[in-house]
């Protein structure tokens, strides 16, 4: 059953015209704008997704995968299009409470950079705390336990519950940020570069932690990454996206072996 | 100025200008009074909400409680009769300098008896005895905003305060409960509204909090420096933030009682004496003075009822916890 159904997400940065959309995307090799000069960062994103699914976004750097993960998340608002999650309607088009409350409870959001996810001057536990809070836990008892639980699921180690957010590792903060992101067992999932700026055997560690967690507790996911072989590792069904646009779509095994676009197939031997 | 410079004394102490001659009433001029009273109508419409006014220069600096001058010289009229008090204190200078302000030009009568007194002006206490529906408390606030605690944007705070989201505040008490085991926050302990809006009380201690809550007077709380007025009109609910287990805790003086009056149900401040001895006296002096005559005198004995609510009780639990009290640390 479709959980998210994402139409026609667009994000235009600057003031836009009419001749945007028309003038950019991969045929024209630009994605900003020949007559008023703004950057269109995606534009008609359409996809769905399952219970249970991970989606893969991939693409170069500026192809505008980010984007729709802040778009999903709440974070950026889109200039069109919209986002359907089952019992909830349209979200992109939810007044702030709601946006909040949708956020809140039931979106979980693991970000690139360690300060847009994560309050460094906070405890560890803290920053799962806040979560909670924002969903309207008051009982100190119950908060401090389910934190406990998230970090053990997430293998962060329970002594370090207790200290500042900026004494953790790198691969500690992701996964801080992970246990975080499921804490009020959200319907939807978004990690954007999951394992950016990790070494190899700390990427391994998250992606497998991630990937269990995905299973037990079968919550939809969007993954974006440029790195193919996370996505690749996660991902049931894949995007391939390029100025802005989707280029080729598909299950992440076929895309993989057997990519159709000009641009998939130079990006795949390109990495492997 | 054109005229040439004074050559005595006299010249320039004009004695006609002494008492209202040459003062508009209640020294405000009526427009900056009308301005003052429709924030703090609005205040009162919004409990909690704090309400922007164009709070004017006052004869003495801002900080000193320029706010609650504005608030209480735009209530006061030829019948109130007029309190002020400073940290307990009817004495001290910032309060008798307030009160003769306010005797001089508007005409008031003043008093040191809470019973007695129509519009009290206050800073950082409130009251031992309970206040009556027809009386109304001043605050003077210094920091308005709860929310600085944890956040010095105000910009930030007020769209928190808009979409009513206090996260932020909740992680700062679950921080603070992991490192001290309660919630470190002794004076301006942060108060939820009739469940909208965060709100400091101005830095009384956590005894005075739970007077807030469901009182038969108004609150007015005016900052000159910040230019705010906010609000509690009577019977509102006031919560302080707390766990569901680990309650909130007033000040708890053990053992001790008041060295002047020998009161046990008064907040108690510790003052040494010039034998270098610590003594526990009374804050409210006022209160404490009718305990010395008195000592049988209780916090509602102006009253017909007696069942009223103000505060910690008498014979409070020594944790200083307030209602069930909770799990222990």
């Amino acid at each position: 059953m479709t959980f998210l159904d994402a139409d026609g997400l667009t994000k235009v940065y600057g003031e836009g015209c009419s001749a945007c959309l028309a003038t950019t995307g991969p045929e024209y090799d630009r994605n900003r704008c020949p007559e008023c000069d703004s950057v269109v960062a995606c534009a008609d994103v359409s996809f769905e997704v399952r219970d249970g699914e991970v989606l893969g976004i991939v693409g170069e750097s500026g192809s505008g995968k980010s984007s729709v993960a802040e778009i999903l998340a709440l974070d950026a608002d889109a200039t069109a299009g919209t986002a359907t999650i089952r019992g909830h309607g349209d979200v992109l088009d939810a007044d702030y409470q709601r946006r909040r409350e949708i956020r809140d409870e039931h979106l979980g959001m693991v970000h690139q950079h360690v300060h847009d996810g994560l309050n460094l001057s906070f405890t560890g536990g803290g920053n799962v705390a806040e979560k909670l809070l924002s969903a309207g836990w008051r009982h100190y008892g119950d908060i401090r336990s389910r934190v406990r639980g998230l970090f053990e699921e997430t293998e962060v180690p329970v002594d370090r519950m207790d200290d500042s957010a900026e004494t953790y590792s790198g691969g500690m903060q992701r996964r801080v940020q992970i246990a975080k992101a499921i804490a009020n067992d959200p319907g939807l999932v978004v990690l954007d570069e999951p394992t950016t700026g990790l070494d190899v055997s700390v990427q391994a560690r998250v992606l497998d932690t991630f990937r269990r967690l995905q299973r037990e507790q079968d919550v939809a996911t969007v993954v974006v990454s440029h790195d193919l072989s996370v996505v690749r590792l996660l991902a049931d069904r894949v995007l391939v996206m390029r100025q802005g646009r989707i280029v080729e779509a598909g299950l992440t095994d076929r895309v993989m072996e057997d990519p159709h676009h000009e641009y998939t197939q130079t990006l795949i031997n390109s990495i492997i | 100025m054109t005229d040439a410079e004074p050559e005595s004394l006299e010249e320039l102490h004009d004695p006609s200008s002494e008492g209202l001659e040459g003062y508009n009433y209640a020294y405000l001029d009526e427009h900056t009074k009308r301005e003052v009273r429709r924030a703090t109508l609005k205040a009162i419409s919004i409990p909690g909400h704090q309400v922007p006014y164009a709070s004017r220069a006052m004869p003495l600096a801002r900080g000193w409680g320029t706010g609650g001058i504005q608030a209480s010289l735009s209530l006061l009229g030829p019948d109130d009769v007029f309190k002020v008090i400073d940290q307990g204190s009817d004495a001290s200078v910032n309060a008798a300098n307030i009160r003769r302000l306010a005797e001089t030009t508007a005409d008031i009568e003043t008093t040191t008896d809470t019973t007695a007194a129509s519009v009290i002006q206050t800073r950082h206490r409130i009251p031992e005895e309970v206040l009556t529906d027809d009386q109304i408390l001043v605050l003077q606030v210094p920091v308005t905003d709860a929310l600085r605690r944890v956040d010095g944007s105000d910009d930030r705070n007020r769209t928190r305060h808009a979409h009513a989201d206090y996260s932020k505040m909740w992680v700062a008490l679950y921080e603070s409960v992991v490192q001290w085991g309660e919630v470190d926050i002794g004076a301006r302990y942060p108060v939820m509204v009739e469940g909208r809006y965060l709100m400091d009380p101005s830095p009384i201690p956590r005894w005075d909090v739970p007077k807030l809550h469901d009182a038969d007077n108004l609150f007015v709380f005016a900052a000159g420096r910040e230019a705010r007025i906010y609000a509690i009109p009577p019977h509102t609910d006031v919560e302080p933030l707390a766990f569901e287990d680990r309650s909130f805790r007033v000040e708890h003086f053990d053992e001790e009682a008041c060295d002047a009056c020998g009161s046990t149900d008064t907040f108690l401040t510790e003052v040494e004496g010039e034998d270098g001895e610590r003594r526990f006296a009374c804050n409210d002096t006022s209160f404490c003075e009718k305990r010395q005559r008195n000592s049988d005198c209780a916090k509602d004995d102006h009253l017909e009822r007696s069942d009223i609510a103000w505060g910690p009780g008498t014979g409070i639990d020594p944790n200083g916890f307030v209602g069930d009290g909770g799990e222990d640390i």
